[in-house]
């Protein structure tokens, strides 16, 4: 079935809905694509803030947070879109308040705003109070609120559609190719379907679900940061991928920053609070691969609780009214999933795989760009965590994640609402749905002798997370390189027992698995070759960062033996690399 | 420890009607009912379908009929119910195949109450100003995660599945009650509609079912003491 639009939108997280919504804003007939429900994105689950420099309860500028990021990022961010970034991190948020979203009040009925890891003022002397929240579901209230402005605007939505291919008119990418739109399976009764558009957006979020230990959903597979690089466009440092300090041992589910940003600390087994040995100015709120790093070392050493590998995060002193009307959620994630009363109790933590700096490179029109010179593929555009523009660089700070999918997905829908009005629509293009269909017959048609979906998943995430973890060496990473490989030869000979055509949540799950797989080769090549410590890419046999050799981005392009690495030079406008000291 | 987990199987391509299954799965007391389908659907039945997507009860994708009662999967632990576990899928919903169930009519019940800020005045250049306490009359409302446990509990939506249900009218609340919203009148119109606010039977098993511990029934009596007070 061939549906014309003139805009796809790819996700309906919130990069998505806020695209989605300035594109409806604009009239452009537009639909969104979502394997979902659009409220179940994982927007959602984000808790702690969003921040911008509103100087709602203390002085603070644009300027301190785009340092801060720079910083945080480890001098690796593209300081023109960090600019961008924090300047319209301002206006987001109040255009969100206009919208409807609840947030925390201040005294004065201003928008209430609390500290977080590595945002400081006057260039990193103390933490400030930057992250407007909502208790500790401000993600889910910016997926709500965009959903609701979503329904209000008439937006068309296509629910529960996988994406399974990308269509280009006039070539592939590399060859000068446009976007012409893509192929979706309806997971209701498996059927394929065309959607054909002048402007396509990814908006697929991220892919943590290649670690064993994560708080991703499920559902982040990297699905559209795959599809890009099996049609010749680069990854973008992907050698980058964050581990957040406080997950919930074992399972990964994530306990808010916004813990530590209310006066929550981390202690080890003598009952220190050891980040005096590692960030004395800022504490538990120094960036979060710092704090990893830390927990890490601590354990190393013994000092783990009871020698064990967690540490505790401890909110006991805030008291009962501070934790239950700013941490409500968090702390009924510890007694559900850990058993532990917060306050009472201490809460064990240890790392737990999070969140993607690297991804599609995009520019900051939100536009795709396939080389070092950053030439646009034409009605292709990327944002939120699939995407990488740069301004998380090698490691990003708390709630910048909120700010980037906000701040570059207004942006990608302004922009393509203006590319949509000067081109003429692709026409259908003849066979568009067969590559497909040929793939996913040939995984369902295997019904017999090779491995579940399953096996092979669980051997990627233990290799991903033992291997290409918080540390690496190049030792773990040729070991890791060479397990991926192996895994994708099997995968080859993968069977699924489901062959049925409605809800077939397996033949998904084998897809996904394919989209993993490539993106944790691309993520291990990158990083075997990132000979120095960055951001969270932390090298034991390369301890320091070498700005001579490695001040670059990598690009990561498909080749036939797998991925080719090419680099591109990084924006400096205002801020000189300097020693990251906290 | 082992437990016998009984689930209510149904895919349209091969079956007539729901069926029950039984599987023995070996568990950790702390381990949620979602484990422990993603355990099967691994170990022994790869066609076993069920949505999830976060995995700690924020996306609202796994509401499921769990041991008598809609919970969340990912919500409730092994150890809080025992070494015999049975799931369905949602009551009062089609089923499309095994857990799945048809949401596209919760939703349009949804969209039916217009969730979603009405003001039509120019927007100020910061932000609008809310106290504390107005903020405050809403907060629990705002909770919601649309996962249908709460309209899907209700014998009056049993009874009626045209009743706009629990959900629709907690969404409704949370715009009815915030200071900066000016639709209330249209909402409390359609929620005054015979099939809005007072087939509310005060059962309070929306309230038992709901995850995010919001009190539902408080919520729903506020919204027709509206409706009385703007006839009134």
């Amino acid at each position: 079935m061939d549906h014309p639009y003139d805009a796809i939108v790819v996700g309906a997280g919130g990069a998505g809905l806020w695209a989605a919504l300035e594109l409806a804003r604009e009239g452009v007939n537009t639909a969104v694509l979502t394997k979902l429900y659009p409220t179940r994105s994982h927007t959602g689950t984000a808790q702690g803030g969003v921040c911008a420099a509103l100087g709602n309860l203390e002085e603070d500028h644009w300027e301190w947070h785009m340092f801060d990021t720079v910083k945080g990022g480890d001098y690796l961010v593209d300081q023109d879109a960090a600019e961008v970034l924090t300047k319209e991190a301002i206006e987001t948020v109040v255009e969100l308040e206009h919208m409807g979203l609840p947030f925390n009040r201040t005294a004065e009925g201003k928008i209430d705003q609390r500290r977080f890891g590595g945002h400081t003022s006057n260039y990193g002397e103390a933490p400030v109070r930057r992250a407007c929240f909502a208790a500790d579901r401000t993600g889910h209230m910016i997926l709500q609120t965009l959903y609701q402005q979503c329904i209000k605007h008439g937006v068309k939505f296509f629910d529960e559609f996988q994406v399974v291919d990308l269509l280009f008119d006039g070539g592939e990418p590399d060859k000068g190719g446009r976007a012409a739109g893509v192929v979706a399976q309806r997971l209701a009764d498996g059927q394929l379907h065309t959607f054909r558009a002048k402007a396509v957006l990814l908006a697929t979020g991220g892919f943590g679900r290649m670690f064993r230990i994560t708080s991703n959903a499920h559902s982040l597979t990297g699905d559209g940061v795959a599809l890009c690089y099996r049609h010749g466009i680069p990854l973008q440092d992907m050698e980058f991928f964050q581990f957040h300090p406080t997950g919930i041992v074992g399972i990964g589910i994530l306990l808010s920053e916004a813990a530590r940003g209310e006066g929550g600390t981390l202690l080890n087994d003598k009952g220190e609070r050891f980040m005096k040995d590692y960030a004395p100015k800022l504490m538990e709120l120094a960036p979060r691969d710092m704090v990893s790093r830390a927990m890490y070392q601590e354990i190393r050493a013994g000092r783990g609780i009871g020698g064990k590998d967690y540490v505790y995060l401890d909110v006991r002193h805030l008291g009962r009214k501070v934790i239950e009307e700013k941490l409500p959620d968090i702390t009924d994630f510890a007694r559900i999933y850990q058993g532990v009363e917060p306050l009472k109790e201490p809460v064990p933590v240890q790392p737990t795989a999070h969140y993607a700096m690297g991804g599609i490179p995009t520019n900051v029109n939100s536009e795709v760009v396939r080389d070092d010179k950053g030439t646009v593929v034409p009605g292709l555009f990327a944002a939120g965590e699939c995407a990488c523009v740069s301004v998380h660089g090698a490691n990003r700070l708390g709630t910048n994640s909120l700010v980037d999918l906000l701040v570059f997905g207004r942006r990608a829908g302004r922009q393509m609402a203006r590319y949509a009005g000067r081109v003429e629509r692709p026409l259908p293009i003849a066979d568009a749905v067969e590559p497909v269909r040929a793939e996913l017959e040939a995984i369902r048609g295997r019904t017999a002798g090779g491995e579940s979906v399953a096996t092979i998943r669980a051997a990627l995430q233990d290799v991903m997370m033992d291997n290409v973890g918080v540390y690496r060496d190049a030792k773990l990473l040729t070991e890791a390189l060479a397990k991926v490989v192996e895994l994708k030869g099997r995968y080859q000979q993968i069977t699924i027992t489901d062959c049925g055509s409605v809800f077939n949540t397996e033949l998904l799950e084998a897809q996904e698995l394919g989209y993993l797989l490539d993106i944790a080769h691309v993520t291990v090549a990158s990083a075997l070759a990132r000979t120095e410590s960055r951001g969270a890419h932390s090298r034991e046999d390369f301890p320091e960062r070498d700005d001579k050799k490695w001040l670059k981005h990598t690009l990561a392009y498909q080749g036939k033996d797998g991925p080719t690495l090419r680099y591109k030079q990084v924006s400096i406008t205002r801020f000189q690399p300097k020693p990251r000291i906290y | 420890m082992e437990v016998t987990l009984r689930i209510l199987r149904y895919d349209p391509d091969l079956d007539k009607a729901p069926h029950w299954e039984t599987y023995k799965v070996g568990v950790d007391p702390m381990d949620r009912v979602l484990d422990l389908l993603i355990k099967v659907k691994a170990e022994q039945d790869g066609s076993l379908s069920f949505r999830r997507s976060c995995g700690h009860g924020i996306c609202g994708s796994d509401a499921m009929f769990i041991n008598g009662r809609n919970r969340l999967a990912c919500r409730i632990r092994v150890d809080q119910l025992g070494k015999k576990i049975s799931v369905a899928p949602l009551p009062g919903l089609p089923v499309v195949k095994d857990m799945i169930v048809d949401m596209d009519g919760f939703f349009g019940k949804y969209r039916s109450v217009k969730p979603y800020l009405i003001n039509d005045k120019p927007e100020p250049e910061r932000e609008r100003r809310q106290s504390q306490a107005d903020r405050a009359k809403y907060d629990d409302t705002t909770k919601c995660i649309l996962c249908a446990a709460c309209t899907t509990s209700c014998p009056s939506f049993w009874a009626r599945p045209e009743y706009v249900g629990p959900a629709a009218i907690v969404q409704a609340h949370r715009f009815i009650f915030d200071t900066r919203d000016e639709g209330a009148a249209e909402r409390l119109e359609i929620l005054a509609d015979e099939d809005g606010v007072w087939r509310c039977r005060t059962i309070f098993n929306c309230v038992e079912a709901c995850p995010r511990g919001i009190n539902i029934t408080k919520a729903i009596l506020e919204v027709s003491s509206a409706i009385v007070g703007q006839r009134g």
